[in-house]
């Protein structure tokens, strides 16, 4: 047992070396943490997600070149069911393959990135903006189809390695696609005769 | 000679909470006080239910898996370890050696920022104003940095698949973790010079808030608690789930079990996994992260049911699944959390003591009212 009050002082000089300490430049990094936001931001690591977008290949035609079918896989596997999508058809009621409607509504979602693991299309993928502060909690929360189509160049922007990978990925799904096509249109049979 | 003067006095009832400081989240106590002594303590839970097993059962296995984040919000990764668990025992899965590891890893780093937090708060509410709640989330803040850096999210982790984790670990998060753990130490001596030997805070925290062993063991106490109160029962070292048999650790045990003990557990317990952590960020092995054969979408499970359980930081976090026929849902999802369950022996802890330890005997249960409520 030591002297009576040798613990509090002891507590009181780790205080003391910890304020003086931040004056000085070698320990100001180790004892100063805080990020000043918004003059001063923490940089956000490429895994970081919030919430999710679309990718659309041409920035120029984002809607005709979303990579989106309309599967609506991420519509039934979202577990608290925050996307709405509905499929958009042309005059005869044929699928088009793309979405007519996109919603996500950012005060369900919980940005747990379940929509991206199931995505077969690779074309949902979780952002990393996090200002998203709106003026209302209902209808300004609801994000739609423009505000979700984001450029190819912006997601390589933000994750460059992963978006490498999935346009590798993309790259050699087509080259095998078109290997197959002009492997089928070789080895198609002679068009039947008319009856 | 005269008989002694008694003084009629009336007692009084106190509601502590919901909105309170001390109560660590929306809990609320009814206690009932006689001068400043507790005479009566309720425990009043339940108001952040959120329906956690109904949901699960109404939704595929793996969508419960970011839920479960939600339960203790301290420590999301050993929540998804705990309910991979249970869904691998249920279906027969086997997990590759480094997602195995990577799990150990996660889960003593969530020890370790869980610990240093709630023995951050404890002195908090002794009265230790923030200082050493700050100095813990310094070193918390680290440990987010690096979750954040592999699975995504600095808390809702998502971060356990079935068969596997999501993301594997690179060369430069390993490094992130390795630099962790090396400097932890230095701040666990730092914290504990700061307050360990402090005179107020042994004069505040020992014999207070006492759990004899006996009644830890009635009572089902696990975790932290029950080790401080001399009942050696760890359930890395009981079942030897994962890979925790290749680790050398100890357990630490306290004596009496009163609020110092409880505090000085959950240090000595931040030492043993800086240990594993050291062991498993050097045995890690190459190799697979994920279970090939398991998909993500469709899974199925054969009917039966099952029971998996871990050593939360807080103690036995087990999730008992029922799979019907169809395999395709839940047919019944129960978690058995820990800081529930260490919370039903309040009273027993509180009678007999100040109104104002009951604030600091509360602080030693370390309670997240996300997991108590669900």
């Amino acid at each position: 047992m030591s002297a009576f009050g040798k613990g509090l002082l002891d507590g009181l000089r780790v205080t003391a070396v910890n304020f003086f300490g931040s004056y000085f430049d070698k320990g100001r990094k180790e004892r100063l943490f805080t990020y000043q936001y918004p003059e001063e931001r923490a940089p956000i690591p490429e895994n970081s997600r919030t919430f999710p977008f679309l990718v659309a290949d041409d920035p120029n035609d984002p809607v005709g070149t979303i990579r989106c079918t309309a599967c609506k896989i991420c519509e039934v596997e979202c577990p608290p069911k925050c996307i709405y999508i509905v499929m958009d058809r042309d005059e005869k009621g044929k699928p088009r393959q793309r979405p007519k409607v996109f919603d996500i509504d950012l005060s369900v979602c919980m940005q747990c990135g379940i929509c991206v693991e199931v995505c077969p299309f690779e074309s949902i993928k979780m952002d990393n903006d996090y200002e998203k502060a709106r003026y209302g909690r209902f209808n300004e929360l609801v994000e739609h189809l423009p505000d979700l189509l984001k450029p190819n160049a912006y997601y390589h922007r933000i994750k460059p390695t992963e978006a490498a990978a999935v346009d590798a990925k993309l790259k050699a799904e087509a080259e095998k696609k078109a290997a197959k096509a002009a492997a089928a249109a070789a080895a198609k049979p002679p068009p039947k005769p008319a009856v | 000679m005269s008989a002694p003067v008694v003084i009629e006095t009336q007692t009084l009832e106190v509601s502590i909470g919901p909105q309170h400081p001390s109560t660590h989240g929306v809990f609320r106590m009814d206690v009932v006080l006689d001068g400043e002594v507790v005479v009566k303590l309720k425990p009043v839970m339940g108001y952040l239910h959120r329906n956690h097993e109904q949901l699960a059962e109404k939704m595929p296995w793996i969508a419960s898996m970011p839920y479960t984040d939600r339960l203790d919000y301290f420590c999301s990764m050993s929540n998804n370890w705990a309910y991979a668990l249970a869904v691998e025992k249920l279906a027969g899965i086997q997990v590759p050696e480094r997602a195995e590891y990577i799990r150990v890893i996660m889960a003593e780093l969530t020890r370790l920022q869980n610990h240093a937090a709630a023995v951050g708060f404890l002195l908090s509410d002794c009265g230790a104003w923030f200082t050493p709640v700050l100095y813990a989330f310094r070193e918390r803040e680290r440990i987010l940095d690096f979750f954040e850096a592999v699975s995504g999210s600095r808390m809702m982790c998502n971060y356990c698949r079935f068969g596997g984790v999501r993301v594997d670990l690179t060369e430069q998060t390993l490094a992130m973790a390795r630099g962790i753990v090396e400097r932890f130490p230095r701040f666990l001596d730092e914290f504990e010079k700061l307050m360990t030997e402090n005179e107020v805070l042994m004069a505040r925290t020992q014999r207070v808030g006492i759990l004899p062993k006996a009644l830890a063991i009635d009572a089902s106490i696990s975790g932290p608690m029950a080790r401080a109160s001399g009942v050696e029962y760890d359930i890395r070292k009981v079942d030897g789930y994962g890979v925790y048999p290749r680790f050398e650790f100890q357990v630490p045990v306290g004596e009496t079990g009163d609020v110092y003990d409880r505090y000085m557990i959950r240090i000595l317990e931040m030492r043993q996994a800086v240990k594993i952590l050291q062991q498993a960020l050097r045995d890690i092995p190459a190799g697979p992260f994920q279970n090939p054969a398991v998909k993500l979408r469709n899974f199925k499970i054969p009917a039966g049911d099952g029971y998996g359980r871990i050593e939360s930081p807080k103690g036995e976090l087990g999730f008992y699944l029922v799979a019907d026929a169809a395999g395709k849902n839940p047919y019944r999802y129960h978690v058995r959390p820990p800081s529930f369950i260490n919370l039903t022996i309040l009273e027993d802890m509180c009678l007999g003591h100040k109104v104002a330890d009951v604030v600091v005997i509360l602080g030693s249960v370390d309670i997240v009212l996300g997991e108590v409520d669900r």
